[in-house]
């Protein structure tokens, strides 16, 4: 929620996407542009999502994990 | 884009204004909004609604008209006289409907009808819905809660049927069944800004300006989905087919409108619409295949494309942000909080079931079918 802002940030949520807002632009290695079409955009984090670089939220589909899950004797 | 207002027909003062924009293909695509036709009763409640509007009928009848099919009603979340009732009393709030005064959006006496449908309609919700209990009121906590709660929700598999097997016609009629809230996506969600602030508030502008497309309004949602209603052969008029969806669609829209229209009730609009995107970006996915099976081009799959990515921005923050952030400033609101989002997996269910029951007996989850269809068109 920092639009006006200049500066760029990236919110890690848990066992979800990373979420950009500020001016960004997304390319390929080419150089060539990615479309984002929103001013906030969620990037995939599982590796699993098909609108790469963008989430999909595939990631609640095969439970994809950002904590370490507790050790048993914790 | 050239928006231009104009009088149009007989009624002074109502403007009808063309939105005319260059859609993905060059196309143009017209939208027109102005206030709905007025519906059809379905009994003695929304007879008497009808008439009052309309002028008809003295108001002072309405409150006994009213209160007795209220008695009468053997459910009122499936009561088609009362659930149309109701959604013609919140539509003077949204857009209107024609031939009836401004003014009586305010009038005590329908006010007063309203409130002897809202009492026993949120009375039925929260006895059959469970609110379900958290005993912290962290962001964190809260956000984790829900996204569990929407991930166990099975409901009814309406968006794998519509992808694997939903003939063309079905899918007009899946698109008709959600135009009633989608024509105005986003509107009674709307009415909870300026009950919020800081943190939660935020969050809703930020959900609500992707919603209403960023300051472009060939993005608004409601706009893509009239696209798509459109190449489906379908009218794109707000109201349209609201004489042809069951009691259990109404009243999920009315759910949302009394969630919104209630201050009372602002944790039940934030955790409603925190459960509606966390179940959107994966069903969407699948809806949008459905409609490629059978032969639709991306233009006419746009809305469903737009809500993959869009829902799974949205989810985040209505979860943390919105939901989490609301209870963590206010924890009394966390009880409602967890309840609006409970009656969204519930009630959409239930609408999703009755549309799924229907075609697994192959007959229309409509009230009555629609008219063939007619070739489809670019422009509304």
């Amino acid at each position: 929620m920092s639009d006006s802002d200049d500066e760029v940030s990236i919110v890690a949520y848990p066992n979800g996407p990373f979420l950009v807002r500020g001016k960004v632009s997304f390319t390929t290695p080419d150089g060539e542009e990615i479309s984002a079409d929103r001013r906030t955009v969620a990037l995939c984090r599982c590796g699993k999502s098909v609108r790469k670089p963008f989430c999909d939220g595939t990631h609640k589909m095969i439970g994809f994990r950002t904590e370490p899950e507790p050790r048993p004797e914790d | 884009m050239r928006i231009q207002p104009r009088i149009d027909g007989a009624k002074f003062g109502e403007l009808i204004y063309l939105h005319r924009m260059r859609s993905t293909d060059s196309q143009p695509f017209t939208i027109a909004q102005h206030p709905m036709t007025m519906p059809s009763a379905r009994g003695p409640a929304s007879q008497a609604v009808v008439d009052s509007l309309l002028g008809t009928t003295p108001v002072d009848d309405l409150a006994a008209v009213v209160g007795n099919a209220v008695s009468a009603s053997d459910d009122i979340v499936y009561d088609d006289d009362l659930q149309l009732a109701l959604f013609c009393l919140y539509e003077l709030h949204y857009g209107g409907i024609r031939d009836v005064d401004d003014a009586l959006e305010w009038n005590p006496e329908l006010i007063a009808a309203r409130a002897l449908i809202e009492a026993p309609f949120e009375a039925a919700l929260r006895e059959r819905i469970p609110t379900p209990t958290l005993d912290e009121t962290s962001a964190d906590a809260v956000s984790a809660f829900l996204f569990e709660l929407t991930n166990e929700d099975a409901g009814p598999s309406l968006s794998r049927f519509v992808a694997r097997k939903a003939t063309g016609e079905q899918l007009r009629e899946f698109l008709v069944q959600r135009s009633i809230y989608t024509l105005k996506e986003a509107d009674p969600h709307s009415w909870a800004i300026p009950r919020l602030s800081g943190r939660a508030k935020a969050a809703m502008v930020e959900i609500q300006s992707d919603e209403y497309g960023g300051g472009r309004p060939h993005r608004m949602h409601s706009t893509i989905f009239a696209k798509t209603m459109s190449r489906a052969g379908l009218d794109t008029r707000y109201g349209a087919y609201v004489d042809v969806v069951p009691a259990i669609t109404l009243a999920s829209l009315n759910m949302m409108s009394m969630f919104g229209l209630h201050r009372r009730l602002r944790g039940s609009i934030a955790g409603h619409l925190a459960a509606f995107e966390m179940t959107s970006s994966i069903p969407n996915k699948f809806y949008g295949d459905g409609f490629r099976r059978n032969g639709y081009d991306s233009d006419a799959t746009w809305y469903f494309d737009e809500h993959v990515e869009a829902d799974a921005v949205h989810e985040q923050i209505a979860g943390r942000d919105l939901a989490g952030g609301l209870a963590e400033a206010y924890p009394h609101l966390l009880d409602d909080i967890l309840f609006g989002a409970a009656a969204c997996l519930a009630v959409d269910g239930w609408a999703g079931q009755h549309i799924l029951d229907a075609w697994t007996e192959e007959r229309s989850s409509l009230v009555a079918p629609l008219t063939p269809l007619t070739p489809p068109r670019v422009d509304a």
